[in-house]
């Protein structure tokens, strides 16, 4: 498979989650397109490694492992990242009786 | 066009649609659920570049550990969509209108790129089988992996700190 349908594939995934995160407001829903990004870029990632794989097996029978290596530490970080992140929406739920990012604006004022 | 072809499609079909109906469903757990969507479609699309054992995390991980916390989250906080909190009608058609011209100049931005024209190949290679990848993991890669333990220990509290205030 050529690599440039992988990238627009990942492209069209990363602006999906860009558009959620400016057009939505509730903190929640600005997360899951977070997480949404960061899959769009594993899947690049992966498809990276299998081309590198390609160029380079020759010489090397594990070229491009790197690649996937990266993504299992990305997962590793986003689940480290979520749990924080949904407690901190929890207290923010507490404080606020919403999840309207909008109300947390006090460092406007 | 062979089977893998027809599968790639099929699934980065999968993919967008569900990615979109994230974005625009009203009910959060619905949103939720086609996030689910989304990751199996992901997860399609690493067993198809036999990546086998990031595809499985993806699914354990993602679909099972992570999107749950989500649900478990939204229902705690009994979400529906008349809670929804709506944005201003322009405010969102800007934020379509900047996620697209982002769209627009990554495309751009690609049409010059020399990677273009390289193959990522499907279905074959052995790279992404759990034998290699722990291998790599814990000779190369054994101090980041370790660190990542700490940043796990970290996380977990930092979550309880928060959650008891």
């Amino acid at each position: 498979m050529l690599i440039e349908r992988y990238i627009y594939l990942a492209i069209a995934l990363f602006c999906i989650g860009i558009v959620g995160v400016l057009a939505r407001r509730n903190a929640i829903i600005i997360f899951m397109c977070i997480e949404l990004m960061l899959n769009a870029v594993n899947l690049l990632l992966v498809a990276f490694s299998k081309m590198h794989y390609a160029a380079g097996v020759a010489k090397n029978a594990t070229a491009g492992i790197d690649g996937q290596i990266f993504v299992f530490f990305i997962m590793v970080v986003a689940a480290a990242e979520v749990s924080v992140g949904l407690a901190i929406i929890v207290m923010m739920y507490r404080n606020t009786h919403s999840v309207d990012v909008n109300f947390l604006n006090r460092l406007k004022h | 066009m062979d089977i893998s072809q027809i599968l790639f499609y099929a699934l980065s079909a999968m993919a967008l649609g569900s990615a979109i109906m994230v974005v625009i469903s009203r009910n959060p757990v619905h949103s939720v659920l086609w996030l689910i969507v989304t990751f199996f479609a992901i997860s399609g699309h690493y067993i198809l570049m036999n990546a086998q054992f990031l595809g499985i995390v993806n699914l354990i991980v993602y679909a099972g550990a992570i999107m749950v916390l989500f649900l478990f989250v939204i229902m705690l906080m009994n979400l529906n969509a008349e809670a929804e909190p709506q944005k201003n009608k322009w405010l969102k058609l800007a934020g379509v209108v900047a996620g697209g011209c982002l769209l627009l100049v990554m495309v751009a931005a690609l049409k010059q790129a020399e990677v273009k024209g390289q193959i990522a190949i499907l279905g074959t290679g052995d790279i992404g089988l759990i034998k290699n990848l722990g291998q790599a993991l814990f000779t190369d890669y054994v101090v980041p992996f370790e660190i990542s333990s700490v940043l796990f220990l970290s996380a977990m509290v930092g979550a309880v700190v928060i959650g008891k205030k």
